[in-house]
């Protein structure tokens, strides 16, 4: 860990623009450990009054220092919104939970493991290094989206479930603004290290949800354990049907891509026709298609298309053929 | 003077002593008197002391596999930095009466520890240590297993007949290939150690298993005298065989405390235990088994490469319980190391057992299955009756007990065939494995006090690891002093007493507990002469001793003090009987049709040990034998980056340990034995018994499930559905 110096925010206009925003830290203090971040300053949000879980335009405004345990436990989150509850308990360990803010949770960095060590060549840490990831071990990395930069996943749990839900992200900084999640973060390209778009200075002040839409809501997450790991693949997935037919349908995917990951075309098969086994095949194909895989990961794409087809199965109640 | 109580185990023990005895505390399922302290912070751990004036050492790690180290830069804002011909490339290995292979400035894999840097901060020394420039002359070194042309050490070779005629005359055959990963320890307590000089002594306060051992390779690292070294170790936050030798930390903390003239800290970060610490090396095994007519096994092959660094003479033994376990005229073992350049290889908990027989069990669920055999009578036709090849005597034998009991208690018979039940996404399945762990004794020397006031001592330089061992020496001591189990105090850890075998290889329990039992008998002689009545006839019970019809409170026949040592030294059975412990493993699993995900719903062991000392802390080790080996059969692989070898997954959010989701709740079973040749105590090891097959009894249970065989450890959800198809 590099020497840096302390600040306390008191409000969103003292944060600074050359500052390195710490919230539950859980994520930064790992990286300041491993120096994969090295800020000269933090400054420290969690007295800012963002802590809140309050109505919001028929829907719901999460403040960004809202604990993920708290929000997971929230009765109105569990009732007009479940899904963001599941993926939040699918996420990380109790205690980490416990510490982990909405905000820090979204801008929680990728767990490459060439990411995390010095000695490896790497894009996203060192721009121009080189990725080391690629010829080596790759079993969370992404089959959509890469780029021959970075074939780096975004980890996190949330922020599949938000995407799902089409939450929109606040932003607070010199120009206020609004971002909706779905373009929030940012695939790799030529720019790897550039992972969302917020800017220096920047502070996420909260997540909007628009009012509830209902149905039957699903976190379908794949791991190489029972629990506290990440994904292998994660399937967030609103579906409503009315008469039979699939009326509202919103899949978001984790693990898979550097950001949350939905294709609308895969969705749109969906709408308006009757649960069957070749519909959610058709749904995979489309998600599908544009997956590339070249090493350990491969295993991801048919992983993927088995977790999607499972989870509609379920959440539209049909009986398995196969 | 103290009188000391010498044994050596040439023959058998039918007295049953301890059973004899009145206070009835041992077996007890006492809690574990260090509990308190441990989950109220009052433990001190290896790094948890804060002598004054101590400074924070960190290792510098090579960037490169192979090579030279040609420069080492400054390290601004640290005391020093230092290399020193002694400092360690790779730990020493359990029992090693050497010290380790030093020589810091030739690299032979990545992440070696080439130096240390020392400075008033951990943080600060970690900065350094992470930031300082090295210059190296690099190499290009193999770090595949496959890349090599194996070695195949002569004495590792076995062969009796001709298995591949068997092969050919058999009437049933299995010819398969596992693979297992690279395995780490993984223990709680990353390596630890603080070192203090006064004049030419030094202390070191370490995390270490084995006191007795780590003392000589750490006089012979440094180059001093034993007696100027000693080494504290009260409390060690598990092991798993990674602080059987004395590692880089150690060593390079009494350097630096020696040149900086004060005291020394040099922690592991989680990282650097991944890197520095010993792995399981990774196994191919291919198994060949052949079956005659009546379901009895004719030919055995077991053919194994493993690999470790060049240098390094430990190779895993993963046959080591094959040449015992089943009968069969036509046997081969054949073992084969790759040398190549991935981190030292050595002893985790159930070195060769806890992938050897895993993979062997798993090889006889196959054989059973294309045989038409239940699994469980397969393995009964095929016990044998000695130990085939040296035609020695078993010390006992109690497998077929071990699968009997447990089909009875699991309810085997209500197991169905491959793929029939079904419930939801979920397809449910029921396996087994045969358990099997070899046994040994190691010399072992223990002093126990009796005092006047009713309160004993025991001494020893035993580490307690998290096993129990303070609970189960002062429940023997209690037992044949005749004491409540709360008057004993249990001093472990520290060189300045008796040495002991130390914790590894299951020995521990076994080895020091003949020792406290040994002194115990001594002090026992000596009230019994003052009683005026022979040992035998002493009744030690709350205080009072007994002898006919005389009764007399202890503190009456005691003047001051009275201390006695016991020495226990292995003998002629460990060579006249084969001795070993016994089990049997039962599981339950569920798998998931379309994602391919494991839960394990149900598992079970039966085991049989000998005496059980403390019914508690005994199913503790089993439950975390059989935690082992979920995470053997679903989780564990420590990936080694193809091109350097180097650990890839460093941190044990990477690294997947079984978290409590993984673990059902375990049933832990004990089949009542006495076995008379391994000394008084008639005990046998436990510590990794509960590991060996507990894997391959989930493994056969996702084949009754599925119908998949995942030969590839670990069976992650991928190599579960490229099985499923569909
Ligand atoms: C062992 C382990 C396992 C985990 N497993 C999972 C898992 O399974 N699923 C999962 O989803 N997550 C998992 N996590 C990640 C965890 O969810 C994140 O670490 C956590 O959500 C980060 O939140 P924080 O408040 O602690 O962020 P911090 O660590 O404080 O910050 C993280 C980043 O966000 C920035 N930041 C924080 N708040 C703001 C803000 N308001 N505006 C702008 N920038 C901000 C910081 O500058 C920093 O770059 C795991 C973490 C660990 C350590
Ligand atoms: S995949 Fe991305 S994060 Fe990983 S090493 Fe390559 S560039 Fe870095």
């Amino acid at each position: 860990m590099r020497e840096f110096t302390y600040l306390r925010a008191n409000s969103v206009a003292d944060v600074p623009a050359g500052a390195t925003i710490i919230a539950g830290g859980t994520n930064l203090l790992d990286l300041m450990k491993l120096e994969v971040m090295a800020p000269d300053a933090l400054v420290d949000i969690t007295r800012l009054d963002l802590n809140r879980i309050e109505p919001h335009e028929g829907g719901l405004r999460i403040g960004a220092l809202v604990r993920n345990s708290d929000l997971a436990a929230d009765p109105v989150v569990r009732r007009d919104y479940p899904v963001l509850s599941r993926a939040l308990l699918a996420g990380a360990s109790g205690q980490l939970r416990n510490m982990a803010t909405t905000g820090g949770n979204l801008m929680q960095r990728t767990r490459c493991p060439y990411f995390y060590d010095r000695r490896m060549a790497c894009n996203k840490r060192d721009p121009g290094t080189g990725c080391a990831a690629q010829g080596g071990v790759t079993r969370h990395h992404a089959i959509l989206g890469a780029s021959d930069r970075c074939i780096a996943t975004y980890p996190g749990d949330m922020a599949v479930a938000l995407l799902a839900l089409d939450a929109v992200v606040q932003i607070d900084g010199p120009a206020p603004r609004e971002v909706p999640l779905a373009d929030f973060h940012l695939l790799p390209g030529e720019t790897p290290h550039v992972e969302t778009v917020l800017k220096p200075g920047e502070v996420i002040t909260g997540v909007t949800l628009p009012a509830p839409v209902g149905g039957e809501q699903r976190y379908r997450k794949v791991r190489d354990r029972a629990s506290y790991a990440f994904a292998l693949v994660s399937i967030a997935a609103v579906i409503r049907m009315e008469q039979g037919q699939i009326s509202h349908a919103a899949l978001a995917f984790g693990g898979v891509a550097a950001k949350p990951w939905r294709d609308g075309d895969a969705e749109a098969v969906l709408l308006g026709r009757e649960p069957s086994d070749a519909l959610f095949a058709q749904a995979a194909d489309i998600l599908l298609k544009p997956a590339r895989a070249f090493g350990d990961h491969a295993f991801k794409i048919p992983l993927l298309r088995r977790t999607l087809m499972a989870t509609l199965r379920d959440a539209t109640g049909l009986e398995a053929t196969a | 003077m103290t009188l000391t109580r010498h044994l050596r185990v040439d023959g058998p023990n039918h007295d049953d002593r301890l059973d004899l005895m009145a206070q009835g505390v041992l077996g007890q399922p006492l809690n574990r008197l260090e509990g308190p302290l441990k989950v109220t912070g009052r433990a001190t751990y290896a790094a948890e002391a804060r002598p004054r004036n101590m400074a924070y050492g960190v290792l510098v790690q090579a960037t490169v596999p192979a090579g030279k180290v040609l420069e080492i830069g400054d390290a601004p804002g640290a005391l020093a930095v230092i290399q020193d011909k002694r400092m360690v490339r790779y730990a020493a290995q359990g029992m090693d009466e050497k010290g380790p292979t030093s020589g810091p400035d030739r690299i032979e894999y990545m992440g070696q520890s080439i130096a240390l840097v020392v400075a008033e901060s951990f943080e600060a020394a970690r900065h350094a240590a992470q930031n300082i420039a090295v210059r190296y002359k690099s190499e290009d070194v193999p770090v595949l297993p496959d890349a090599v042309a194996p070695e195949l050490p002569p004495k590792k070779q076995s062969a009796v007949g001709d298995v591949d005629k068997a092969m050919r005359d058999a009437a049933v055959t299995l010819d398969q290939v596992w693979h297992t990963p690279s395995q780490m320890s993984a223990a709680m307590e990353p390596h630890a150690a603080i070192a203090e000089w006064d004049g030419d002594q030094v202390t070191i306060r370490a995390a270490l298993q084995m006191l007795s051992s780590n003392r000589k390779q750490m006089a012979d690292a440094l180059g001093i005298k034993e007696k100027n070294l000693r080494l504290l170790a009260p409390y060690v936050g598990g092991g798993f065989g990674s602080k059987l030798g004395i590692n880089a930390e150690a060593v390079a903390a009494a350097i630096a405390a020696k040149q900086l003239g004060r005291p020394v800290m040099v922690a592991m970060t989680r990282q650097q235990v991944f890197d520095l610490a010993h792995r399981r090396s990774e196994t191919r095994q291919r198994i060949r088994l052949a079956l005659d007519g009546d379901g009895r096994l004719t030919g055995i092959g077991h053919d194994v490469l493993v690999s470790n660094l060049p240098s390094s003479e430990f190779t895993e033994p993963v046959a080591q319980a094959t040449p015992f376990t089943y009968q069969a005229a036509q046997r081969q073992v054949v073992h084969a190391v790759a040398r190549i350049h991935r981190g030292c290889a050595g002893s985790v908990r159930a070195p060769g057992e806890a992938v050897g027989v895993t993979v062997f069990e798993c090889a006889m669920d196959e054989l059973a299955e294309a045989a038409g055999i239940d699994p469980v009578e397969l393995r009964l036709r095929n016990i044998p009756d000695v130990e085939p090849t040296t035609e020695r005597p078993f010390s006992s034998h109690m497998l077929a007990e071990a699968l009997q009991e447990g089909a009875r208690l699991f309810g085997w018979s209500g197991r169905k065939s491959v793929g029939q039940r079904v419930e939801g996404e979920w397809m449910i399945g029921m396996g087994m494995a045969a358990a099997v762990r070899v046994n040994m004794l190691i010399e072992s020397r223990a002093r126990v006090t009796l005092l006047q006031d009713g309160h004993a001592i025991v001494e020893t330089d035993m580490t307690d690891i998290g096993t129990g061992t303070y609970t189960i020496l002062g429940q023997l001591a209690a037992e044949m002093l005749g004491l409540p189990a709360e008057r004993v105090e249990v001093r472990l850890g520290d060189t300045d007493f008796p040495p002991a075998s130390g914790s590894g290889g299951s020995f521990g329990a076994a080895s020091s507990g003949n020792s406290v039992y040994l002194a115990c008998e001594e002090i026992r002689s000596q009230i019994a002469t003052v009683m005026g009545c022979n040992e035998a006839d002493l009744t030690l019970q709350d205080g009072v001793a007994r002898a006919g019809n005389v009764s007399r409170p202890l503190s009456e026949l005691i003047t001051g003090q009275v201390t006695a040592d016991g020495h226990l030294q292995p003998g002629k059975t460990e060579k006249s009987h084969r001795q070993a412990t016994w089990g049997s493993h039962w599981a339950e699993v569920a798998v998931n049709r379309w994602t391919g995900e494991v839960r394990v719903r149900r598992m079970m062991g039966v085991f049989a040990c000998g005496r059980v000392l403390n019914e508690k802390t005994a199913r503790s080790q089993c439950l975390g034998g059989m935690s082992f080996g979920i995470g053997i059969a679903l989780t564990e692989a420590m990936e080694h980056d193809p091109r350097d070898g180097h650990a890839v997954s460093r941190d044990l959010a990477e690294y997947h340990v079984p978290t409590h989701a993984d673990v059902p709740a375990l049933e832990v079973h004990f089949l009542p034995e006495r076995d008379a040749y391994v000394g008084p105590l008639q005990a046998k090891g436990l510590g990794e018994l509960g590991i060996c097959g507990a894997g391959a009894a989930v493994l056969n249970a996702i084949h009754n499930a599925c119908g998949v065989r995942v030969r590839d450890l670990p069976a992650t959800p991928d190599k579960i559905i490229a099985g499923l198809g569909g």
